[in-house]
């Protein structure tokens, strides 16, 4: 019975020094605010990721259908010289 | 579909391409500051990839039911976008949260379970490339459990103690930031449709190769 109470009692010290999850979020008040590790490469960062991936993805798209109605057009010509 | 195609490559593209100067002009969070900035796009990322899941699970579910192939290139296509959103998603996150938790990763509820509703999307791509005849029943039943992941990714924030900020969030967003974040998600959701018209279009072509292929060894 002891050990169970201590293994409650930690676990109960282990989730008051988690952080608790942000519920919402509050606009600052202009000028008060500092930086204190550099945010603005991990933005760039961030952002090229999703261009990079969205047009990486669309010229995959391309390519295949390219391949695929250059496979129709010869298909079609080899159909018609028979 | 065809004709909407080119309306919605330029608009999705100038919102696409806007979005950044909206973001830049947003109000700064109090906590997190310039970083917070990578919501704008990650979060809509995360409720279209969560979207195209449940497309991909539903379209499957009705193949398996209907044998239509038209639901078979559905769900094909919106797998590919699930583990398109979801790379997006899996890599824009950890920038976010290095800054903010300090960390890259935690594995918590909402990461893992985004995480493995990731690979569940990469294993039915898999699934259909390489498992040969019956592919395609076997990758739909697997969507339908990535579908039923769905839930427990959107609800696990909320659920669980998690670093992860919980779905009030979204809903609460002051004016400042809520106008941007929207048009931002409307940005991706037109940029989603987009990608899902031209995916699919590719579908449709290679199953009329496959017609004509089998109409000439007739």
């Amino acid at each position: 019975m002891l050990p169970m109470s201590l293994v409650s009692r930690l676990l109960m010290a282990l989730a008051l020094v988690q952080p608790a999850a942000q519920g919402e979020f509050v606009p600052v008040t202009p000028g008060t605010a500092t930086e204190q590790l550099p945010a603005g490469p991990l933005v760039i960062a961030a952002y090229a990721i999703i261009w990079v991936a969205m047009m990486f993805y669309l010229w995959t798209i391309w390519r295949r259908l390219n391949k695929v109605e250059t496979d129709m057009h010869a298909l079609e010509r080899r159909k018609h010289t028979k | 579909m065809r004709r909407l195609f080119m309306p919605l490559l330029v608009v999705a593209t100038a919102m696409f391409a806007y979005a950044p100067y909206m973001i830049d002009g947003a109000a700064y969070e109090s906590s997190m500051g310039l970083v917070q900035k990578i919501f704008y796009f990650h979060a809509p990322s995360g409720m279209m990839m969560l979207l195209s899941a449940i497309v991909c699970g539903v379209a499957s579910a009705l193949y398996l039911w209907r044998r239509k192939p038209a639901m078979d290139h559905l769900a094909l296509a919106s797998a590919e976008l699930t583990v398109l959103y979801g790379l997006i998603v899996i890599a824009t996150g950890p920038l976010w949260a290095r800054k903010a938790w300090g960390i890259w990763w935690d594995w918590d509820a909402r990461l893992t379970m985004s995480f493995v509703g990731w690979l569940i999307a990469i294993s039915y791509l898999f699934v259909r490339k390489y498992a040969g005849p019956g592919s395609d029943k076997l990758g739909a039943a697997l969507a339908v459990f990535g579908m039923a992941n769905v839930p427990f990714i959107y609800l696990s924030v909320n659920l669980w103690r998690t670093l992860h900020p919980k779905t009030s969030v979204v809903p609460s967003l002051p004016p400042l930031i809520r106008g941007p974040f929207w048009f931002s998600a409307l940005a991706l959701f037109l940029m989603y449709l987009l990608l899902l018209t031209a995916r699919l279009h590719l579908e449709r072509q290679r199953a009329a190769l496959d017609a004509l292929y089998l109409a000439e060894e007739d």
